[in-house]
């Protein structure tokens, strides 16, 4: 029972921290500017660009 | 008279030098040498079994490439005094932050268990089961992170990072044509032409050159060393000397591989060393050995860039000059990693191939994104000031990593698509 509490406890601090740094980051401290604005959205599609491969490789490897 | 004067001022001007390099060196020799961790010798022994001594002159272009990118981290870290994950997370916001943290450690995670099938592998040539190879490098790293200094672990990861040099001496062990060498070697070419097997070749070798948590490892490193604007030069001519270092350790086992297993298709680097056992034992030996203290750079260098970003970024005490009651996370996350990866090479039927193709993958997944946050952030003039990127450095590093971003992403979805390139 004391155990439980204290992993409750545990992760309830770790959840406000992770608020806590969500809160602290919210705003990016870069100027956001055309360039950047673009390098940020090329890497958007680069990552779901990859995560369809992935998807499209599992996809083969259940199929056949 | 005069020229004496002169010539003992200019002597003692450089010892100072020297001995102010001294004190300075360390992240770069450490992260660059670290580079040729378990997965990079196997690269490099299967490019000497392959292709003999015909891309000695790609792994030369590799100095420039690994300069250029891990340079960047050491002005960033010299001048923010932020790891690179507090950089991203402080730069780009939580998002990015997050995706870079998680995807962090999910790499590092994975190439550790890579780092301990190297060395498994490379212990059992000399019949040390595995269990024995992973409880022996958990309480050795242990006893490397617990004396609560900086400056003795750094100067016991250098010990290992000289350890790393014994190819060198193997190379001369299989007595090489020089002549061959220099001839096959040093002029650009591409053996039996441009094909898809020399491309993923290719791919593979500068895949290994460069992967995500150098740069996390290097900037936390130079910010726990405590560098600051002063010490840049010295701090990238210590990056200089690592990255000639590294790739002269790749050439001396391409040489032994070259030399001694020219056309027998290589598949790791504890196979390979087990083929030159078969020739000579010393030989043999010093590739295992090799491959151990690989693995165990590796390791030591990659849990401790997954500790330091935690701890940058859940505000934890995350420094290696911490007791452990003074950093107990810090701590507790790099035993974690460094347990369970050693543990599931441990476990009876675990998909290691996968794990060791996988790598790769998610590699590509951060690599590119770290390296565009990094670029971004050496343009960031109100904070790096003097020490942001020139144009001709935007130009150089821009370049760099664009060829990096194309090849490890061709390489790591070859690894998915394995037939893509023929």
């Amino acid at each position: 029972m004391r155990l439980l509490h204290s992993f409750r406890s545990m992760l309830s601090d770790n959840m406000a921290k992770v608020r806590a740094i969500n809160a602290r980051y919210a705003q990016p401290r870069l100027t956001m500017s055309r360039a950047v604005r673009w390098a940020l959205l090329a890497l958007r599609i680069y990552l779901l660009t990859l995560v369809a491969l992935l998807f499209y490789k599992f996809y083969t490897l259940v199929v056949h | 008279m005069n020229w004496m004067t002169r010539a003992y001022y200019q002597l003692q001007r450089w010892w100072k030098a020297i001995r102010l390099y001294l004190i300075i060196a360390g992240p770069g020799l450490v992260v660059m040498i670290a580079d040729n961790d378990a997965g990079g010798i196997t690269t490099y022994a299967a490019t000497g079994s392959k292709y003999e001594y015909y891309l000695i002159w790609f792994l030369l272009l590799l100095i420039p490439v690994a300069y250029y990118v891990q340079e960047m981290t050491v002005r960033l870290g010299a001048v923010t005094k932020r790891g690179h994950a507090e950089a991203i997370f402080d730069g780009f916001g939580a998002f990015w932050g997050w995706f870079s943290l998680i995807d962090l450690l999910l790499v590092d995670w994975l190439t550790l268990v890579t780092e301990f099938i190297g060395m498994t592998s490379a212990l059992g040539i000399f019949g040390v089961p595995p269990w024995l190879t992973v409880t022996a490098v958990v309480l050795l790293m242990s006893f490397i992170m617990l004396n609560g200094r900086y400056w003795t672990w750094e100067k016991i990861a250098m010990a290992f990072c000289a350890l790393n040099l014994i190819y060198i001496p193997g190379a001369f062990m299989v007595h090489p044509k020089v002549a061959d060498i220099f001839a096959h070697g040093l002029l650009p070419n591409f053996p039996g032409g441009f094909n898809g097997e020399l491309f993923f070749f290719l791919m593979a070798n500068i895949g290994t050159t460069i992967a995500p948590w150098m740069l996390f490892f290097q900037q936390s490193s130079v910010v726990d060393k405590g560098l600051s604007e002063k010490d840049i030069p010295f701090g990238k001519f210590d990056t200089l000397i690592g990255s000639i270092f590294t790739v002269v350790v790749a050439i001396f086992i391409v040489i032994v591989t070259g030399t001694v297993l020219y056309g027998v298709p290589i598949d790791d680097a504890a196979q390979a060393a087990k083929l030159l056992m078969e020739k000579d034992g010393y030989l043999g030996a010093f590739m295992a050995i090799g491959l151990f203290d690989a693995g165990l750079l590796g390791a030591i260098c990659i849990s401790l860039a997954s500790s330091w970003a935690f701890g940058e970024i859940f505000g934890w005490a995350h420094s290696l000059n911490n007791k452990i009651k003074e950093a107990p996370w810090f701590y507790v996350t790099y035993f974690l990693t460094l347990a369970t990866s050693g543990a599931v090479v441990l476990i009876p039927g675990a998909p290691l191939v996968l794990i060791t193709l996988f790598v790769q993958v998610v590699a590509v997944t951060l690599l590119p994104a770290a390296l565009v946050f990094l670029i971004l952030l050496l343009n960031d003039k109100e904070t790096m000031g003097e020490y942001a990127n020139t144009f001709s450095q935007n130009l150089v590093s821009g370049l760099i990593v664009a060829v990096i971003i194309v090849l490890s992403t061709l390489y790591g979805v070859s690894t998915l698509f394995p037939t893509m390139f023929g």
